[in-house]
């Protein structure tokens, strides 16, 4: 559906060049919620105005549903466009029109007649749920209204991609959910192929089949989102999943209050994780029963992402070095990885990374 | 009636007819300029937008000629002006006296603040909702005029009221070349010839020419922001 290779945005300041995208290429299929995350900074937005060339590349080529995009003359790129919606941040309503007129707007061009339009505005509305604010101004409703019509808007020329850059960061966590859920309605129903564009792990772990991380105008990392969060392998990953998954939270909870560790010699403090079937199998208690090992569970979390679980827990593991060798092994083979945190490193705080 | 007027404001019954007249004069030369600069400060302003850097249709050269020749033509003042353009009031309107020849530079003068003052309403225009029009498939003409002018509109609408008043202003000084009006009614039969209730009388109906202009703009102002 979408094919970026190779691009490069680099903008002239004067004297100074800024390179805020470098070298990505990605594919989204069709029917895929794609994530892309990445702090502040990272290149992200640039990257999704690529897509719809509100931002030209520098290099590469930008493919949407088997069309070169940079090779198209400016008319028949605004038709194109009008097939890949966009919703932003600041909804960026037009604040002089109605709700009404606003998701009139892009149909105004269309070849539809009115009443045509009348029927399509009202439809549109129904399904984002604001059909009772047909005549409302946009600075009447609450910022997660604002989102929905910001989306009806978008979905009014029946495009197949929908891009969301920073959709959900101007909103409160509930109504991040909400547009999430609609989002994910609408990916359902429709069909529609979503490109989320975030600084929330949390976003992406909602909704998202794929995920992308960026940093420095690179993507450092990116794949189905099971494996992503399941073995992240760069550092930034790691950083972002720690924190959606509120890891982050407890070791710097464990750090300020050493005491809830209380480390004896022979005892290890490990993070474990484990993925799907693992789940079903009591490996904790067969620690206890088979080996003798005792376990002080200080943090346990399951996430479903895809319809797979993903469980993580922060222990203590105590017993004799021979049983916990023993039992480490059988983790090994029950497929649960088993992370070492060295409680020296408690305080650098350097989470997860093995030792 | 006649009685009060004779004996406080000896002058103003007698000159009742130039007060009529003068006053029209006034009014005259401020549609009829305002009407031409609409047209082309509204131009002005939406070119410069546009071309401006990160516009919709950035021109580094169009923007830079443009903005100097406003910036030129803001820099002299309008008794002096008046001056300067007569053979080019000549050339359009065939006399370089009269309220008529008073037109073009009275055009010329508000022109250029005029679309100084556009441009500010159109930049308040947010550029997220511009680039939301891109992202929809606008082309530049249709984000001109469905969104620029249409979002701008209480912005357009203040330039537009400022700008009268400031034009209220300029047509006093046209009485420099004859073309009547309350500016030259106060100075010519007022000032100059020791009649200081006509210069009063020509001053409040200026003022209330003032008011009114700024209480249909702030009317309007009012109106369009949602």
């Amino acid at each position: 559906m979408i094919t970026l290779s190779n691009i490069q945005v680099t903008f002239e300041t004067g004297s100074q060049s800024v390179t805020a995208v470098r070298d990505v290429s990605l594919h989204v299929d069709a029917g895929d919620v794609y994530g892309i995350v990445g702090y502040s900074g990272a290149g992200k937005s640039t990257l999704v105005r690529v897509i719809n060339l509100l931002q030209r590349p520098t290099a590469g080529t930008v493919e949407v549903n088997g069309r070169d995009l940079l090779a198209l003359q400016p008319k028949e790129l605004r038709s194109a466009r009008k097939k890949i919606g966009m919703i932003f941040q600041h909804f960026n309503l037009m604040n002089s029109r109605t709700i009404y007129d606003n998701v009139d707007y892009p149909l105004k061009s269309s070849k539809l007649s009115k009443t045509e339009r009348d029927r399509k505005v009202k439809q549109l509305l129904e399904l984002v749920g604001l059909s009772d604010k047909l005549n409302a101004y946009p600075s009447q409703l609450s910022g997660g209204q604002k989102q929905r019509v910001a989306i009806a808007r978008a979905l009014a020329n029946d495009p197949e991609i929908l891009l969301c850059d920073e959709a959900t960061s101007a909103l409160d966590p509930k109504t991040t959910l909400s547009i999430l859920e609609l989002l994910k309605k609408l990916n359902q129903t429709l069909g529609l192929t979503i490109v989320i564009i975030t600084h929330e792990m949390q976003v992406v772990k909602e909704i998202c089949n794929k995920v992308a991380v960026m940093e420095a105008g690179r993507i450092v990392e990116q794949g189905d989102i099971v494996s992503i969060f399941s073995r992240p392998q760069n550092t930034l990953t790691r950083d972002f999943i720690n924190t959606a998954t509120h890891i982050d939270q407890t070791l710097e909870k464990l750090t300020l209050h050493p005491s809830l560790v209380h480390l004896k010699d022979n005892d290890m403090l490990c993070k474990i994780s484990y993925i799907g079937d693992s789940t079903s199998e009591p490996v904790i208690s067969e620690l206890t029963a088979r080996y003798r090992v005792k376990t002080n569970i200080l943090f346990a979390n399951v996430e479903i992402l895809q319809q797979t679980p993903i469980g993580n827990l922060i222990v203590v593991l105590s017993g004799s070095p021979g049983d916990l060798e023993e039992a480490l092994l059988y983790l090994q083979a029950a497929q649960v990885d088993v992370e070492t945190i060295d409680s020296r490193l408690l305080e650098d705080r350097k989470v997860g990374e093995p030792v | 009636m006649s009685e009060f007027f004779t004996k406080y404001f000896p002058n103003i019954w007698n000159l009742r007819e130039d007060i009529l007249i003068s006053t029209y004069e006034t009014i005259y030369m401020v549609v009829v300029t305002s009407s031409f600069s609409v047209l082309f400060g509204i131009l002005l302003g939406v070119v410069l937008v546009a071309t401006d850097r990160g516009g919709i249709l950035e021109n580094k050269l169009v923007y830079s000629v443009l903005e100097k020749i406003i910036n030129l033509f803001r820099s002299i003042p309008f008794i002096i002006l008046i001056a300067v353009v007569v053979p080019l009031t000549r050339l359009i309107t065939g006399t370089s006296i009269g309220m008529n020849a008073a037109i073009v530079p009275l055009v010329i003068g508000i022109v250029p603040f005029y679309a100084r003052q556009i441009q500010n309403a159109l930049v308040e225009v947010d550029p997220g909702i511009v680039e939301a029009a891109q992202s929809m498939g606008s082309g530049p003409i249709e984000i001109i005029f469905r969104v620029y002018l249409k979002e701008g509109l209480t912005g357009i609408i203040r330039a537009s009221s400022v700008t009268i008043i400031n034009l209220i202003g300029l047509t006093t000084m046209a009485g420099a070349i004859g073309s009547g009006g309350l500016g030259s009614l106060a100075i010519n039969k007022g000032y100059n010839r020791f009649q200081s209730d006509i210069t009063l009388v020509a001053t409040i109906l200026i003022l209330i020419l003032v008011f009114v202009c700024q209480f249909i703009g702030d009317y309007f102002t009012k109106k369009s922001t949602h």
